[in-house]
C-alpha cells in the first residue's frame, strides 16, 4: 500500500518495512532483467546535472539523481520507495538524458513505472486514477486525443474558450478543410480495418493483462468493446 | 611566462564531423539487416532535400509522396495545426496522402502511465509504417513525441533481434509488410528544409516581429543525433529547428535563458496534474520569455507543447502573471507568411491566448476574416455547405 508519507520526501526512513526484503528484490531484479536497463545506466558522478535540467525537480520533492544512486548503489529498500512514492512525478522529458555519465534517469523511471504496472503497485494504481478515459480512447478508438475531450468540467482552468468550443464542437469540426479531421470522438477519421488489426496487437502482446491489473473496471469495458468488434469482423478471440 | 592564443567562444567554431561521431550511424545498421533479409527499407522518394544533423551526417528529407502521421493532440485540440501542414503541401502542389488507416502512435499512453510493453509499441509503430509502404508513400510524422519515440522503436528493433523476431511475426500475422523507415522525419524538419521555397512565396511581411522558440523536448532530447543543427543557427550548439525556419521568413528570434526547458506538459501531469504544467510553463517559459526577450509570438513545433505553453497562461493571468503571448506552430506561422486564412486554415479559434495583437501587427484584419469564417460555419448550419473544403477555405 503506496502510503501518504508527505513532503519532504525522508528516503533515509525505510517506510516500507512491512513490505518483505524478497518482495522488494523480487521488483528490483524486474527492473534490472529489463533490456534497456544496463544501457541507461552506467553508475554516477553525483555532479547533479540531471536535476539542474528536469523540470519535475524544480516543482516536487523529485531528484532523478536519487533514483540513479538507488539503482546503481543496488539499494533495494530506497528503490522500492522511489517506485512507490517518487517516479510518477517525473515528466518523461529526457532532458536528464545530457548526464555525463551516459545515463537516462528518465528511461530507468519508465522501466521502473513499468515494473510497478506489472506488478499492480499501489503508486501505479493511485498515479492512474483519474486516467482510465486516456487509456480508453487508445486502446479502444486508435487516436488518443479526441475533440469530444475539451470539455469546460475536464479543462476548468483554461478558461472560457473551452465552453465555446465544446459549444461549437460538431460546426468547428465541419468548418476543417482537411475531410479525414470531421470528427468528434477520435482526432481524425480510424478505418474498421485499422482497429481491428490493433484489437489484434493487443491480444498478440498481452497488454490486455496490464490493464487488467491496475484498473478492472476499465478492462471489463475494454474487453466488451473489442471483443464484439473483433467477432463482427470475424475473430473469435477473448481477452480472458 | 607562454601565452598560448586562446579563442573567445564566440569566435569559436564548432565543425561537426561525421567521421568522429560518438555514435553510431543507425542506418547502416538498418541496411546491414535488409541485406541479412530481416526487413524491407524504405527508401526516401526522390526528389529529396538534404540537411544536417547534429554530427554533421546528412538526413534526408522528402519533399512529396509523404505519408501524413498525424497527432491525435493537434487534429484533436489544435486542428489548424495539421490543416496548416496540409495547405502549404497543397500550395506547392505537392503529391501528399492523409490516411485512415493510421492509429496515434501510443507513446503518450507509454510515457505516461507505462500501460504497454516493448513489442506493443513496436507493433504500433510499425503496422503505421507498414500501411505507409503498402500505400507507396513515405512516413512524415506530425507529433515530435511519435517522432521521437519512433526514432527509440527503430533503436530498440535494431539493437534486439528478439524483438525484432516478435514484432515481424505480428505482422505476418497481420499480413502486412515488416519494413522500416530509412529515415523518421518529422513535419517541422521538413517546412525548414521548404524554408527558403516558403520565403519565395510570402505575401505578409514579418521582418518586424519577433518571436522566441521551444523545441519540443523530444524532438532534440530523445536519440538527439538524429535532430537538425546548422552552423548558421545558434553556432551549432542547440538544434536549428523552427529557428532557421523563422529566421528564413525575416522573423528575428531572440534568446532566453530556459531555452532547454521542456514546456511542462509532463504527459500524465497535463491530464491529472495539471498544478504542475501550469506552473512549469508560466513561470519557467512564459514569464522567462516576456522578461528577458518581450516576443510578439512563441513558435514551437509540437502537440503539448503548444497545448501547454497556449492554454496555461489562463490561469497565469487571474494571478497576475507576465503573460499573453500567442503561441503558434512553425507550420501556422509558414502558412500564415503565404497568405493562409487565420480561420479558415489555421483555426486560430481553437488557441486560447489572444493573438489579435499580433494579426494585427502583421496588418491582417482579424474581425473581417472571423466574419468570413462565420459566414461559412452559418452556411455549414443551414445545410447549404456540407463541409468548408479546401477550395472554401481560399475562397
Ligand atoms: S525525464 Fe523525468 S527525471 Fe529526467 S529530466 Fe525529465 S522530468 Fe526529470
Ligand atoms: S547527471 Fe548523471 S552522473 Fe550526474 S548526478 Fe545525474 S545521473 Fe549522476
Amino acid at each position: 500500500m503506496a502510503k501518504n508519507i508527505g513532503y519532504p520526501l525522508d528516503l533515509k526512513m525505510n517506510h516500507y518495512a512491512d513490505v518483505s526484503y524478497d518482495e522488494k528484490e523480487r521488483l528490483f531484479e524486474e527492473v534490472k532483467a529489463d533490456e534497456r536497463y544496463h544501457h541507461v545506466l552506467y553508475g554516477c558522478y553525483e555532479c547533479g546535472i540531471c536535476v539542474a535540467s528536469c523540470p519535475s525537480a524544480r516543482f516536487y520533492d523529485f531528484n532523478p539523481r536519487v533514483i540513479a544512486q538507488a539503482l546503481a548503489r543496488e539499494d533495494v529498500d530506497l528503490v522500492y520507495t522511489l517506485m512507490e512514492d517518487s517516479i510518477w512525478d517525473c515528466s518523461q522529458c529526457f532532458s536528464c538524458d545530457r548526464c555525463p555519465r551516459g545515463n537516462s534517469p528518465g528511461q530507468l523511471i519508465t522501466i521502473m513505472r513499468e515494473v510497478a504496472v506489472r506488478n499492480g503497485l499501489a503508486s501505479a494504481k493511485k498515479a492512474l486514477e483519474g486516467y482510465g478515459r486516456i487509456i480508453y480512447k487508445i486502446m479502444s478508438t486508435g487516436s488518443q486525443v479526441s475533440p469530444d475531450m475539451l470539455q469546460p468540467n475536464a479543462f476548468p482552468d483554461w478558461g472560457v474558450h473551452v465552453n465555446e468550443i465544446a459549444e461549437n464542437l460538431e460546426l468547428w469540426r465541419k468548418a476543417l478543410p482537411p475531410e479525414t479531421l470531421h470528427t468528434t470522438e477520435t482526432g481524425w477519421t480510424v478505418s474498421d480495418k485499422t482497429i481491428i488489426e490493433l484489437y489484434l496487437i493487443w491480444h498478440m502482446t498481452g497488454v490486455m493483462d496490464l490493464i487488467e491489473g491496475i484498473d478492472e473496471g476499465l478492462f471489463m469495458i475494454l474487453v466488451d468493446v473489442m471483443e464484439e468488434r473483433l467477432e463482427d469482423a470475424g475473430y473469435d478471440i477473448t481477452f480472458d | 611566462m607562454i601565452h598560448l592564443p586562446i579563442a573567445k567562444a564566440k569566435d569559436r567554431l564548432f565543425e561537426a564531423d561525421p567521421n568522429n561521431a560518438p555514435t553510431e550511424d543507425l542506418r547502416d545498421e538498418i541496411f546491414q539487416l535488409e541485406k541479412e533479409g530481416e526487413w524491407i527499407v524504405q527508401r526516401v522518394p526522390e526528389p529529396y532535400m538534404e540537411v544536417k544533423t547534429k554530427y554533421g551526417r546528412i538526413k534526408k528529407i522528402p519533399v512529396e509522396k509523404t505519408w501524413h502521421h498525424k497527432s491525435c493532440g493537434q487534429c484533436g485540440h489544435i486542428p489548424g495545426y495539421s490543416t496548416s501542414i496540409f495547405w502549404l503541401n497543397r500550395q506547392f502542389g505537392l503529391d501528399y496522402y492523409d490516411p485512415t488507416d493510421q492509429t496515434s502512435c501510443t507513446a503518450w499512453n507509454y510515457y505516461a502511465s507505462a500501460t504497454s510493453n516493448p513489442e506493443a509499441q513496436a507493433a504500433v509503430a510499425l503496422r503505421n509504417f507498414a500501411s505507409a509502404y503498402e500505400q507507396g508513400y513515405f512516413p512524415l510524422i506530425h507529433c515530435g513525441t511519435s517522432f521521437g519515440h519512433y526514432k527509440e522503436v527503430r533503436h530498440a528493433l535494431v539493437h534486439q533481434p528478439e524483438l525484432r523476431r516478435k514484432v515481424r511475426d505480428i505482422m505476418k500475422r497481420l499480413g502486412k509488410p515488416f519494413v522500416i523507415p530509412e529515415e523518421i522525419v518529422h513535419y517541422s524538419e521538413w517546412v525548414l528544409a521548404m524554408r527558403h521555397r516558403i520565403a519565395e512565396r510570402q505575401v505578409i511581411d514579418m521582418s518586424h516581429i519577433t518571436a522566441t522558440v521551444h523545441p519540443a523536448c523530444h524532438y532534440h532530447k530523445l536519440i538527439e543525433e538524429d535532430a537538425i543543427y546548422d552552423p548558421e543557427i545558434y553556432g551549432a550548439q542547440r538544434t536549428a529547428i523552427v529557428s532557421a525556419t523563422l529566421q528564413a521568413l525575416g522573423i528575428t528570434v531572440g534568446d532566453y535563458s530556459s531555452w532547454f526547458d521542456c514546456c511542462g506538459f509532463g504527459f500524465r501531469h497535463i491530464l491529472v496534474s495539471r498544478d504542475f504544467s501550469r506552473s512549469f510553463a508560466v513561470q519557467r517559459k512564459i514569464e522567462v520569455m516576456k522578461e528577458e526577450v518581450n516576443p510578439d509570438i512563441v513558435v514551437t513545433h509540437d502537440t503539448g507543447c503548444v497545448t501547454t505553453l497556449d492554454q496555461s497562461q489562463f490561469a497565469g493571468k487571474a494571478h497576475g502573471k507576465k503573460v499573453g503571448l500567442p503561441v503558434l506552430s512553425d507550420s501556422q506561422i509558414a502558412a500564415l507568411a503565404m497568405g493562409a486564412h487565420p480561420y479558415k486554415v489555421l483555426q486560430l479559434h481553437w488557441h486560447n491566448t489572444d493573438n489579435k495583437p499580433f494579426l494585427e501587427k502583421l496588418g491582417i484584419d482579424h474581425e473581417k476574416r472571423w466574419s468570413e469564417f462565420q459566414a461559412a460555419v452559418e452556411k455549414i448550419k443551414s445545410g447549404e455547405m456540407e463541409y468548408l473544403t479546401w477550395e472554401d477555405a481560399d475562397a
